[in-house]
């Protein structure tokens, strides 16, 4: 089965670090002061909103019946026989945005300095997805679906508090 | 999705909509777009003070449980809400220092523009400095109450003297617990220093300067405010008044002063009667001059002149897209950046007068107290001039205004109560202490978009006054009163109780009494003063049944001004808590612990209702512990104890 990056929203405190960490990974700048002061792009390609309920972490679920692989007239949009993962060939995408609208999650954007659209690859090439790595209180994790079902079930501490010191 | 508003006044729910449909931003769009806001921040439990950070806790305790230095989260919690305290402190007591200045001004100058109008607020606030009057000039007395007053602010040496009017029992507490402030700027100094990196580790020990800076600004800063704004602009007394967006003209100059400061706006009521600024007016088309206001300056010339009321903290924006103010002139305090964007949507020239709030882009006429009649001049023609450039077309005036009275003190309303010749508290009292009147409660404070607009604040207040509860009000939440009829003396047979009813039968005043703006909560501590003085309810503040509660709170003053309130020992809730909650020790401290300590404690409750049950229970237990009769009337709320 396929990892996927999934949040457990009660530990989420929308604070974004996710967005970031993303953004910077899918950047060419090194680190963040620097993307930003030499005018590089840097789309978060995870988005942390509001929900009825609560944060909502929207990403690309890289579905197994995917809505954007369909919608793709150049084959830009395929999936990797070996991971699974929903990817973009770049050089393939000539910017149609069917992708863009067809994906019921919002998952994928449309970028206006290269013309294409981009979405979560699970940073691909890399270890371990940013997101995951740079989550402050855990909520993000990268792993088969029943692991995190799992998980999910787990009761999380309650409360936000640190104990008395000395007492 | 535009939000819509489903509590508020008629006018600002219509121009909410207005503000829709032009494609207007608002605070409200912009709260949605903030959504969802961070954790860390809310919790208190991110830290900014040093640049071994940006440190944060992790809440749920799998990440960090301190910051790099080893602060954990109540340290890093209380360090938060400290600097909270100084940054309102300080506004009020700059506030302060500001109208001192202007009084020396006065004293100094006889040509000067402001002028020393109440005399008897000079001689009192002169006593409580120890300066004789007797046989002295005004300006004499004033030159040395001034000079006594701004050594309030740097003294090096012993204690604050304006304190000195809290009852004795109260001074006592605060000397035993170390937390007799001891001159205003060095508390706030004092306070940064314990909180910047590497300084006060203990959350219980910062929380205590944090009590001792407050109460420099309540009895401090705020009180000199009121007390000076009162010699040089009068001392209030009750007037009749209307309130909403309704009280723009629409043939007349409108002009909306919003800000803090006096100083600018009551020159700016007094010159727009001049006559030749009529006329020039006139000359432009318009019928005349029309003055109102925004905020806690809209109350200050309220309270003294009856100047209309447009509107509060949430309506700035509301009352400029109206497109019928020609200007809108600003101090400082409470302004958002958002009404450049939003004047620029129409004629309305926004202009600032502080150098310490600037805005950019926005044009700049600096106000200099030694030529305030001739800045507010030409302030008021240029909003003259602009009247032609009114476009009739896009004007949208709400109809909807509220009459309103204002103007209680605690001079004021208790010579109503004693009568012409000696203002008494006696009969407050004796209602208190028969069971006429259950308590008192002070409901003040801003307004946020992370609550209901005003679903909180007038919910509350009818609660209280349902059950014999007299209550007072200042700032944003008196406007909110005001738009909602609650101030007028007709309001206490629609929704206050029978004893409270009786009451303002008796007298002739509202159910809920309009003490002023946000630095004239220190009005409230001496009415508490008063009445713990006159007798038969204790001997302190805190033995009092009464309850403070600030229900849609926004600004550091309302957290500045909570805990002067706290460390005076009054009952203290708001709506959404105090950033501080990702601290169990220290919510436990201030909601707890800290009442063993100051005899008044903090309490968050987000339902209005609910909020004022608690401040009733309170209130309760106060009279048991005095030992008062019990009510004469039956309440719409009895807990069961």
């Amino acid at each position: 089965m396929m990892r996927r990056v999934y949040c457990d929203t009660r530990k989420c405190l929308s604070c974004s670090t996710c967005e970031i960490a993303c953004a910077l990974r899918h950047s060419p700048g090194d680190d963040l002061v620097q993307t930003l002061q030499g005018g590089f792009d840097a789309v978060p390609l995870v988005r942390v909103r509001q929900g009825p309920l609560g944060p909502v972490f929207l990403r690309c679920h890289h579905c197994e019946d995917a809505a954007c692989i369909d919608a793709c007239k150049t084959g830009a949009m395929f999936r990797d026989p070996e991971t699974g993962k929903v990817l973009i060939e770049q050089r393939k995408c000539v910017g149609c945005w069917m992708c863009v609208m067809v994906c019921p999650f919002g998952a994928v954007f449309p970028v206006e300095s290269s013309g294409t659209a981009m979405k979560c690859d699970l940073c691909d090439g890399y270890d371990a997805p940013a997101c995951v790595a740079a989550c402050p209180t855990g909520a993000l994790h990268f792993e088969e679906f029943e692991d995190f079902e799992t998980r999910y079930r787990a009761q999380i501490p309650v409360g936000a508090w640190c104990t008395e010191q000395g007492t | 999705m535009a939000k819509q508003l489903t509590y508020a006044d008629p006018a600002s729910r219509e121009m909410v909509k207005r503000a829709a449909a032009e494609d207007i931003e608002t605070v409200w769009d912009r709260y949605e777009a903030m959504q969802p806001q961070c954790g860390f921040g809310t919790l208190g439990i991110c830290c900014r003070i040093c640049a071994m950070g940006p440190c944060r806790i992790d809440p749920f305790g799998g990440g960090p449980q301190t910051g790099i230095c080893g602060a954990n989260a109540d340290t890093i919690a209380a360090r938060n809400i400290a600097r909270m305290i100084a940054g309102g402190a300080a506004a009020h007591s700059d506030h302060g220092r500001d109208i001192v200045h202007t009084l020396m001004m006065a004293a100094e100058d006889p040509k000067s523009d402001y002028q020393i109008k109440e005399e008897k607020k000079l001689k009192t606030t002169a006593r409580t400095y120890g300066i004789e009057t007797n046989g002295r000039q005004n300006s004499e007395v004033a030159r040395d109450l001034a000079k006594a007053a701004l050594e309030e602010f740097g003294r090096q040496t012993g204690d604050m003297t304006m304190p000195s009017r809290t009852p004795k029992a109260r001074q006592a507490l605060w000397r035993e617990l170390g937390i007799m402030p001891r001159a205003i700027d060095r508390e706030v100094v004092e306070l940064m220093h314990r909180t910047t990196m590497g300084v006060d580790n203990d959350f219980r020990n910062i929380m205590k300067e944090g009590l001792r800076t407050a109460i420099a600004d309540g009895w401090g800063g705020s009180m000199i405010a009121t007390e000076f704004s009162d010699i040089l602009f009068g001392s209030p007394n009750p007037l009749r008044s209307k309130a909403n967006l309704g009280v723009l003209s629409k043939d007349q100059v409108n002009i909306l002063v919003h800000g803090h400061e006096p100083t600018l706006s009551d020159v700016m009521a007094a010159v727009s009667r001049d006559k030749r600024l009529i006329e020039r007016a006139e000359e432009k088309g318009a019928k005349g001059i029309n003055i109102a206001g925004i905020c806690c300056t809209a109350n200050e010339i309220l309270m003294r002149r009856g100047i209309p009321l447009a509107g509060n903290f949430l309506q700035q924006e509301l009352a400029l897209i109206t497109g019928a103010v020609e200007l809108m002139v600003v101090d400082v305090q409470c302004l958002m950046p958002a009404l450049a964007s939003v004047s620029r949507c129409f004629h309305t020239k926004l202009v600032t007068t502080s150098p310490k709030a600037k805005m950019p882009g926005v044009e700049h006429i600096e106000f200099h107290e030694d030529a305030a009649v001739r800045i507010a001049t030409e302030i008021l023609e240029n909003a003259i001039d602009n009247f032609p450039n009114r476009n009739g077309k896009r004007v949208h005036i709400p109809k909807d205004t509220e009459q309103l009275v204002a103007g209680f003190t605690p001079e004021s309303v208790f010579n109503i109560l004693g009568g012409t010749y000696r203002g008494t508290y006696r009969p407050l009292n004796d209602a208190i202490i028969a069971g006429r009147l259950r308590g008192a409660a002070g409901v003040i404070g801003c307004s946020n978009p992370n609550v209901e607009y005003e679903e909180a604040h007038i919910k509350m207040v009818k609660e209280l006054i349902k059950n014999d509860t007299i209550v007072v009000t200042t700032g944003c939440n008196a406007i909110s009163c005001a738009k909602h009829g609650l101030l007028k003396p007709e309001a206490a047979f629609e929704h206050a109780g029978k004893g409270l009813q009786e009451v303002c039968g008796a007298v002739g005043i509202p159910p809920i009494l309009h003490v002023g703006s946000c630095v004239d909560n220190s009005r409230i501590l001496m009415t508490l003063t008063n009445i713990v003085s006159e007798g038969g309810l204790g001997d302190d503040i805190s033995d009092l049944p009464v309850a403070g509660a600030a229900p849609e709170w926004m600004s550091e003053k309302a957290v500045a001004i909570g805990f002067y309130m706290v460390a005076s020992g009054v009952y203290t809730t708001i709506g959404h808590p105090l950033p501080m909650m990702g601290s169990r020790n220290l919510h436990t401290y201030l909601t707890e612990g800290i009442e063993q300590e100051v005899g008044g404690k903090w309490a968050f409750e987000l339902d209005p209702v609910e909020a004022a049950h608690k401040m009733l229970r309170h209130i309760d237990s106060k009279r048991r512990a005095l030992k008062l009769k019990p009510l004469i009337y039956e309440q719409a709320f009895t807990p069961g104890e």
